[in-house]
């Protein structure tokens, strides 16, 4: 069959060669016309290294650049990929798609911060804090359909655990036990998702949709009646950073800003990406976790259970959801607000799917998804120099969301037996 | 010594079946004992029992004269007890070693999979029985041949001595099935025994020690090959005398039905798996397509009938082209369709047999003039074809997933016969059927193929095919490797090509 995918594979791929040369030839093109406008010839854009949270021990230069030449440059790059494309081709494509997209993301900073500064490291920060609950939204992902559960109720998980965290932290003054109501309540609803559809067999979409309307509603409902009412439950209480328990590391330059300005909550989620990526591809849970939603009917033959194995990863699933709940208020901005989840852990979902079903490439993702993100919060600052509708630079991640999973379709390997109840012979 | 397996008067019900009826068994230490039967006689229903995923209702199980209980496949395992599932029970994106470990993983540090010592005790099983297997490899990329051996030392990982081969070689070449026969005779040198359920009766004859026949759950006798014959154990599993020859006549081969030109067609990924083929069928012949399953046969029948796209080539019927056309269409032209998969592809199961028998000319007088059905027609329609094509059914009312496989086949047949029909497309016409069902079936393909019909057979049974077919061309990998007329196609040759192998001279 490979001998046969390969010759006519051969054909069609020259064909879809020459197609994607033409496309990357435009799209260097593209990038010169369109972001040469408005710029005057001796301009330069400031990218900002330093931040001003803390006291660096050591000031970094800012990078200036005159802006026409990043253009020309960057977009005669992307040309001449393209026409390299045409006439030779690429090994491997996806390296053109990789640099197009930086250089297309370098000459749009360069060119909204033309004739100003804007902070470089600021959005690299902000990017890795919003990546964090979608990471963990997608951890959470990964672990519930590596077993073979669709879990569509990770929004629901996060919100829920988002308003226990905060009414728990307050009303025992402590942040721990914030977090750990926060994974109690992640666990909670999960167990509910796990019932519902292994024990019961209902349809996981199904079960998972009503999880989400049950936790805005309820969320919503309580956000109403406690928190609004009773305000002394919805006072700020959130973890420290890093910078604030250990100062030096703060001070570092780039670093302290990029990793030490951080919750330990998205330390914790690095640790958890590491964790599960080592434990689902190297240990004996991992091999059994990847049978079970492959082939559960195999797994079973050989006496492993598949209910157990799913129930326990849904479950812990669950409480990662929670996690990245308690990480919208517990790691930022300490309060409960209705509906602050906006979508996130659908985003979260996006990413475990455009990463392939694997924790690095949710990760990888998540990082593409938090950059949309924190790149539309910064650009409202440069609102007059990109003359785009601040309302349409809030769709920016939604949008990107789209394109990365239309662009998806067909190439992923989900596993087999994901979103089908099992049933005993 | 005790038989090293006793089964004891084992019954299982399921409901409105009993599915097992006080069966008796023994498997002797060292022996090859064929479990022969046709589908549905409970064979499988025995063996899962033995490997502990079904629980009997009554009778007792001994393993080495002791009497125990198999509750779960763990503890089949544990007595030493392995089987290879008719459909393989393997992850596909695993390697080997992963599925072989897979359940009894070996740990080091404490935490993570010791793949390097799983893949030197495979190496070590497969030098011991001359298996050949990659330990890396993964289980994807695989053949089926392959795979099967990836099953057989998963057992054999796990120690068992007690082997149960579930319908071996029904995904088999021929080839295959030599190398197969060969790794089992090594097995049992080595002190395996070995349980080997089919219901191929020359295989049957040619591997087994003792052969029991099953018939409707009950044992019917126990024999060896030497004392029986083909003929005398298809009566045991039958009940009644079977011609196992189809009787014909020679072809009369007349204008060209069906004439397929470079043929290209895409599965649902994307992947090329029909790869220019050209045939011609000419009415008053059969053409049988042989091949492994997944070969592009599928594919192929589907793009012929309209049912999926055709990424490149022509086809023509009668003439006329219908390359691109729907299928209401092609048969229109008069194709009759009996699809691989009759339970998804030839029946409604949820409707009527009158209901199934009109799935094709409902629109059509005398069965609907404008937008309304004449139920009338339909069923006395119905009620001929029951009566012509002898389907055994209590009404025509009866839902037909009701009925058995044999009679769901017939209703197939009687719908797609029953119209004037140029060109017929039939895929695994038997595949499931008793051996009764099959003669049935065989004898109306012929009929058909005398009254003038274009016959195009696809089916991977070889006995099939070489015995209706008048000329034979060989699938393998998307192509046709060749088409020999039927008395010039040896097991052997077809075999050959099957496995992508032009034979010399």
């Amino acid at each position: 069959m490979a001998a046969i995918t390969q010759t006519l594979g051969a054909g069609v791929g020259a064909l879809a060669q020459r197609r994607r040369g033409i496309l990357y030839a435009l799209a260097g093109i593209a990038i010169i016309v369109f972001f040469s406008r408005d710029v005057t010839p001796e301009q330069l854009a400031t990218l900002g290294l330093n931040t001003t949270r803390s006291v660096q021990l050591l000031k970094l230069p800012d990078i200036v650049v005159p802006v026409l030449p990043v253009v020309w440059l960057f977009g005669a790059l992307v040309f001449g990929m393209g026409l390299w494309e045409l006439a030779r081709g690429f090994r491997r494509p996806a390296w053109l798609l990789g640099v197009t997209s930086f250089a297309f993301l370098a000459t749009f900073l360069v060119w909204a911060a033309r004739g100003t500064s804007f902070s470089l490291i600021g959005i690299l920060s902000a990017s890795l804090q919003l990546a964090t609950p979608i990471l963990l939204g997608a951890l959470s992902g990964v672990l519930c359909e590596r077993s073979a559960v669709i879990n569509i109720a990770i929004e629901g998980m996060m919100l829920g655990a988002a308003f226990t965290s905060v009414f728990v932290a307050n009303v025992t003054g402590s942040v721990m036990l914030g977090l750990v109501a926060a994974l109690l309540t992640g666990a909670l609803l999960a167990a509910w998702h796990a019932v519902m559809s292994i024990e019961f067999k209902m349809n996981q979409i199904i079960s998972g949709t009503v999880i989400n309307i049950f936790a805005t509603g309820l969320t919503n409902f309580l956000n109403q009646r406690i928190m609004q009412e009773y305000t002394q439950f919805n006072n700020e209480m959130t973890f420290p950073f890093i910078s604030q328990m250990f100062p030096e590391l703060g001070r570092l330059p780039i670093l302290g800003a990029l990793l030490f300005d951080q919750s330990p909550i998205v330390w914790l989620a690095l640790i958890l990406l590491v964790v599960v990526q080592v434990a689902l591809f190297h240990t004996r849970w991992g091999l059994r976790t990847r049978a079970v939603g492959e082939h559960p009917r195999a797994a079973d033959t050989l006496g492993i259970n598949v209910f157990r194995v799913r129930y326990v990863n849904v479950i812990l699933g669950g409480m990662l959801a929670g996690l990245a709940g308690a990480y919208f208020t517990l790691g930022s901005v300490g309060r409960f607000d209705k509906l602050m989840t906006s979508g996130r852990g659908f985003i979260a979902l996006a990413a475990m799917i455009f990463g392939n079903w694997t924790p690095i490439g949710a990760f990888a993702s998540s990082l593409i998804f938090g950059f949309a993100d924190a790149l539309q919060v910064k650009l409202q600052i440069l609102i007059g120099q990109v003359n785009i509708p601040s309302e349409f630079l809030v769709m920016l991640p939604y949008i990107v969301t789209m394109i990365a999973l239309a662009g998806m379709v067909g190439r992923v390997n989900m596993p087999a037996a994901d979103g089908e109840p099992y049933e005993k012979q | 010594m005790p038989p090293i397996l006793e089964l004891d008067g084992i019954t299982k019900r399921f409901p409105g079946v009993l599915a097992n009826d006080h069966i008796c068994l023994t498997l002797e230490s060292g022996e090859i004992h064929a479990l022969l039967g046709e589908n549905g006689a409970g064979k499988t229903t025995l063996m899962n029992i033995l490997y502990g995923l079904y629980h009997p209702d009554g009778g007792r199980i001994l393993v080495r004269g002791k009497e125990v209980k198999i509750d779960t496949p763990n503890e089949a395992i544990r007595l030493g007890i392995g089987m290879v599932h008719q459909h393989f029970m393997l992850v596909p994106p695993f390697t080997v070693t992963e599925n072989v470990m897979l359940g009894v993983e070996t740990i080091k540090n404490g935490l993570f999979l010791d793949r390097e010592s799983v893949a030197a005790r495979i190496r070590e099983i497969s030098q011991q029985y001359g298996i050949q297997i990659e330990p890396g490899a993964y289980v994807k990329d695989l053949s089926v041949g392959a795979q099967q051996r990836v099953e057989i030392v998963k057992i054999l990982y796990r120690q068992a001595d007690i082997l149960i081969l579930d319908e071996p070689t029904a995904v088999l070449t021929p080839q295959e099935v030599e190398d197969l026969f060969q790794v089992i005779r090594e097995l049992v040198a080595r002190g395996v025994s070995v349980i080997f359920i089919s219901h191929k009766l020359k295989e049957v004859m040619s591997i087994a020690d003792r052969i029991t026949v099953l018939r409707d759950g009950r044992v019917v006798g126990t024999t060896r090959p030497a004392e029986t014959s083909p003929a005398a154990l298809a009566q045991m599993m039958v009940g009644r005398e079977v011609i196992l020859t189809v009787d014909k006549k020679p072809a009369q081969p007349g204008d060209v039905v069906l004439d397929v030109n470079d043929l290209q067609v895409f599965d649902d990924r994307q992947q090329v798996k029909v790869e220019g083929v050209s045939l011609q069928v000419r009415a008053g012949e059969i053409l049988g397509i042989a091949g492994v399953q997944g070969n592009g046969q599928t594919e192929f029948v589907e793009a012929l009938t309209g049912l999926r796209a055709v990424a490149g080539g022509t086809v023509r019927i009668l003439g006329r082209e219908t390359t691109r056309a729907s299928p209401r269409r092609i048969l229109e032209t008069g194709v009759a369709h009996v699809p691989e998969d009759r339970q998804r592809d030839g029946l409604v199961l949820t409707y009527s047999v009158a209901d199934n028998l009109a799935l094709n000319t409902y629109y059509l007088p005398p069965f609907a003039s404008g937008i309304q059905l004449h139920e009338r027609a339909i069923f006395a329609s119905a009620g001929e074809l029951v009566k012509q094509f002898d389907i055994r059914t209590p009404s025509i009312q009866t839902l037909v997933s009701s009925l058995s496989g044999g009679n769901q086949q017939k209703v197939i047949v009687a719908r797609e016969f029953a119209r004037p029909i140029k060109l017929l497309i039939a895929s695994q016409p038997t595949r499931g059927l008793d051996v009764g069902s099959i003669e049935y079936i065989h004898q109306r393909l012929v009929e058909k193929r005398d009254q003038g019909c274009a016959i195009l057979l696809v089916s991977p049974e070889l006995d099939e095919i070489m015995s209706l077919s008048d000329r034979i061309a060989v699938m393998y990998r998307g192509k046709i490797m060749d088409t020999l007329p039927a008395e010039q196609a040896t097991l052997e040759k077809l075999g050959l090509l099957m496995a992508g192998v032009q034979p010399e001279g």
